[in-house]
């Protein structure tokens, strides 16, 4: 979803991405934290929108011939000539720009749904044992970040409280102080639990063997992309070597993963509903890549002349089956978070 | 170690044993543990007790290795786990042998549902899938949480999630279990779910467990052995023999050191053996039975115009006080949920009023709403001047309602507690000194330059309490003040709040501490499912609901005495009588 988002900037378009995205969250969320992020995701859209706007206002090229805002324009010198600072605002500049602005809300949208419904603790649990340590600081990171929304709630009520009502730079700290030691004292606690639970036990000693496969591989990485990148080193030295330093990192992270012996209670199910996820997701890609193919100009905005956007079928159709999960997949907590891992794709 | 030749002498094998273990914390002034020699043996269940900041925390670390591999510090001499040293092995290499479960267990919940939390500490043990399945179900039932399996772990009352976290370190069938404070977050039902849990633990399972907690009325009577941990250094003992002089201790033995019963009783039901004499004394008096212990009832009887005049001097006159705060209709809606249904209730000026209920009955959402900074979605609230505290500006708001959160820890960021001072005469307007002097007379010798994060749990809510007092508030509102205060904290808070109502305050506290509330307060409003269904003086309210009776209620019925300082005035009185 996010990918057919990125080729559009027809509103009406952009608009049906964002019905569809919020229609699937709403059916389909928990009541995890996590399911509640996608408010913090829209919001970030919204800002998105307005920024790019406002940075249009600004610094943009100003272009079109129906005048929304007279604004004095500055001279620059003659090096920064891309650059327009004030002048007047056109319609069409305006709306190319909160267009642009819509195509990044709408991925991040898109990124935030998947958020809402796939719990990233199940990701982690695929996370290669070998980083244990990066895989404890990555799941302390993922548990305690939602929470700090919980815990500005109780301090800023905390605040009113005491009768403060402005959140002057001493509010900030006052508010700041005691969530950093919140989020602090919770880390550390989860991060003795998982300790405590045998988290990253070592069962076998074989370290610099990994270490080795690890620095090797890293480097046959770096030197196969310069070979490749680089057209004056022989072709040897490019993919050849890459292959071969990718392979030595899976060597080396698999030689790792050996050390820490780890069992996984239920594999993710991988059923009916996870393919028709799936499936509707890629659907909604391959609409906006056929009407890409076919008529490229109908995914775009008509700016110059202003012109109502067209409706390209295949796209709307791809939509339309993007939202089937909503209906299709089974209700949670039972299978929630893995209902609409298409998203991303 | 050969547990063979020990067992033909009863005794059994030892699990854990401290050998001179000593922790020093670096900038600490003085050594956390000293010289501590402890050997806990298989299958029992042991009780550590002591005061806040006594070292129990520190002690029950040093079982799973958290001291030193976590918390840094400096660890001498040796602790063995069923021979595994602790300087050798991290927390996570004891996992199989030693569960240990926080105070909080949302704070070590590494997964999202019942069943993979449970499933958790077994992957990391690289157990086969299939003896997997086979622990969790049987550990949910042996928890009586298996219609739970697939509920999200946030969405579980506080009792659950306890068990839940019991049950997450139980699946790796460990053979000893470390609990800090299981019970401190929950109502006394909740805490009856968890210990019956443990005690079926030690008794079908044979675990050991190392409990430690501060509400000792809820623990004791199943404890083995007790070990009590005063200035870092440890004593072990009987139940009996420990509590005898032991720094802190249930109402039920304090009744018992106050009536030199021997050999002391822990239990309600040796107690009530115990107290057959005392009782009849009390009897003798003509005490009427607690049922009939109304308010205005015109029993002349002298224990009854004892206790009148032991829990409030208002009581016996039959004049209705004014109420300090009052809430008609009011109703809180937290998305779908209604936390609170449309409350009546007036809240009597000059008395300590006491809001019990389960975990999520709506007593939070309550204070809050009437404080005027939570949300409400319908009713009205006043204060004594007539004014909604919910419209008012929070400087106008605070010097009518104060309210303590629950984590009182939120309203202090500063760093010292001099500056913490400063600001709150500032913030009211007062002049300089006026929250130095409350927090004075609440907790004196404070020094000023001292870090509000090092001052112990009573210490702490002192300051807050005396933070919100500076703005003078005509009603005060405390949210769970009793969590994580040893028994004379509690008693200086109950001190506090009954000196507060003297001076014309109205004191409202959400509690489920029933020994406080028959300490402290003068009425009681129960709670359930956002509703108030009871309201009315502490002995009528809580004497007559199973849950929420007092020790010394317990052991004395059908005298109406709740506390053993009435005890003592009852008897003193009648002393004089005859």
């Amino acid at each position: 979803m996010a990918a057919s988002a990125s080729l559009a900037t027809n509103p009406a378009l952009l608009a049906a991405h964002g019905l569809v995205l919020t229609g699937v969250v709403m059916a389909r969320r928990d009541g995890s934290p996590w399911g509640r992020t996608f408010r913090l995701y829209a919001a970030l859209g919204a800002v998105i929108v307005a920024t790019r706007v406002v940075l249009h206002i600004l610094v943009g090229l100003k272009f079109g011939e129906h005048r929304l805002l007279p604004l004095p324009q500055a001279d620059l010198p003659s090096w920064a000539a891309g650059i327009q600072l004030g002048g007047t605002v056109y319609l069409e500049g305006a709306l190319g720009g909160a267009l642009e602005g819509a195509r990044l809300g709408m991925m991040i949208l898109a990124i935030g749904a998947a958020n809402a419904l796939a719990s990233p603790k199940r990701l982690l649990k695929v996370f290669p044992a070998a980083l244990h340590e990066i895989g404890s600081a990555l799941v302390v990171a993922v548990t305690v970040a939602p929470q700090l929304a919980e815990s500005l709630q109780r301090v800023v009520r905390a605040r009113q409280l005491r009768g403060e009502m402005t959140l002057r730079f001493k509010g900030f700290r006052s508010v700041a102080m005691p969530i950093l030691q919140d989020t602090l004292d919770r880390s550390l606690a989860l991060a003795a639990a998982m300790d405590g639970r045998g988290y990253g036990r070592n069962e076998r000693e074989s370290g610099r063997l990994t270490g080795a496969l690890a620095a090797l591989g890293l480097m046959g990485t770096a030197v196969g992309l310069y070979g490749l990148l680089d057209t004056t080193t022989p072709a040897a030295l490019g993919m050849p070597v890459l292959v071969a330093g990718l392979a030595a990192c899976v060597a080396g992270l698999w030689a790792g993963g050996r050390r820490v012996r780890r069992t996984i209670y239920r594999r993710e199910p991988w059923g009916v509903a996870e393919w028709v996820t799936v499936g509707c997701g890629v659907a909604a890609l391959v609409g906006s890549l056929v009407t890409l193919r076919r008529e490229p100009l109908s995914l775009g905005m008509p700016l110059r002349p202003l012109a109502w956007p067209a409706l390209p079928l295949p796209v709307l159709a791809g939509l339309l089956l993007a939202i089937v999960p909503a209906v299709a997949t089974p209700v949670p907590p039972l299978s929630s978070s893995r209902a609409t891992r298409e998203v991303t794709a | 170690m050969s547990g063979w030749s020990d067992a033909a002498y009863g005794m059994g094998e030892a699990v854990l044993e401290l050998d001179r273990v000593s922790v020093r914390y670096p900038e600490a002034s003085a050594p956390t543990l000293r010289e501590v020699d402890l050997s806990i043996e298989e299958g029992e269940l042991v009780l550590v007790v002591g005061r806040t900041g006594s070292g129990k925390s520190t002690l029950l670390g040093t079982l799973n290795g958290h001291v030193p591999h976590f918390t840094g510090g400096l660890l001498t001499g040796r602790v063995r786990v069923l021979g595994r040293d602790t300087a050798t092995h991290r927390p996570r290499d004891l996992a199989d042998i030693v569960g240990v479960v926080g105070q909080d267990p949302v704070a070590g919940f590494v997964t999202d549902t019942v069943e993979e939390e449970l499933a958790y500490g077994m992957e990391q043990l690289a157990l086969p899938p299939t003896t997997m399945r086979k622990r969790v179900e049987e550990t949910l039932d042996l928890l009586g949480i298996a219609d739970l399996r697939a509920a999200p772990l946030r969405d579980l009352s506080g009792g659950q999630q306890q068990r839940v976290a019991i049950g997450s370190v139980l699946t790796t069938q460990p053979r000893i279990l470390v609990l800090d404070e299981p019970t401190s977050a929950l109502d006394p039902t909740g805490a009856e779910e968890v210990l019956a849990t443990l005690t079926r633990l030690v008794h079908d399972l044979g675990v050991t467990i190392v409990i430690a907690e501060h509400r000792l009325e809820r623990v004791i009577q199943y404890a083995d052995r007790v070990v009590e941990v005063v200035d870092g250094r440890v004593r072990s003992g009987s139940p009996a023999e420990i509590m005898r002089d032991a720094t802190v201790a249930p109402p039920v033995v304090e009744l018992g050191r106050y009536a030199a019963w021997s050999p002391l009783p822990v239990s309600i039901r040796d107690a009530r053996r115990a107290a057959a004499p005392l009782r009849a004394r009390l009897g003798g008096l003509g005490a009427p039975l607690l049922t009939s212990a109304s308010r205005g009832s015109s029993t002349v009887d002298t224990l009854q115009g004892v206790h009148s005049s032991l829990t409030s001097a208002s009581r016996s006159s039959l004049t209705v006080p004014t109420p300090g705060i009052r809430a008609t209709g009011l109703r809180v809606d937290h998305g779908r949920v209604r936390a609170v249904r449309g409350v009546d209730l007036a809240v009597p000026a000059g008395r300590v009023t006491a809001l019990m209920g389960r975990n999520g009955a709506g007593k939070s959402s309550l204070l809050w709403a009437l404080h005027g900074t939570g949300t409400r979605s319908a009713g009205r609230v006043a204060v004594t001047d007539g004014s909604d505290p919910a419209t008012l500006k929070p400087v106008a708001r605070r010097a009518r309602v104060g309210l303590v959160p629950q984590t009182a820890s939120d309203l202090i960021y500063l760093d010292s507690v001099g500056a913490e001072c400063d600001q709150a005469d500032a913030e009211s307007a007062k002049p300089t000194g006026t929250c130095r002097a409350l927090l004075d007379d609440l907790a004196p010798g404070i020094p000023a330059d001292r870090h509000p994060r090092d001052l112990s749990e009573g210490q702490k809510l002192a300051l807050v309490l005396a933070i919100q007092l500076t703005a003078g508030p005509d009603v005060v509102l405390l949210d769970e003040p009793t969590r994580g205060l040893d028994y004379p904290a509690k008693t200086r808070l109950a001190g506090i709040v009954r000196g507060l109502a003297g001076h014309g305050h109205t004191v409202l506290i959400s509690t489920h501490d029933v020994e406080f509330v028959a300490d402290a307060a003068d009425e009681v409003v129960v709670m359930a499912e956002g509703e108030v269904v009871a309201h009315g003086p502490t002995p009528d309210v809580v004497a007559a609901s199973a849950a929420f009776a007092p020790q010394v209620a317990k052991v004395l019925a059908p005298a109406p005495l709740l506390t053993v300082a009435q005890v003592r005035q009852a008897l003193a009185e009648a002393g004089d009588v005859g």
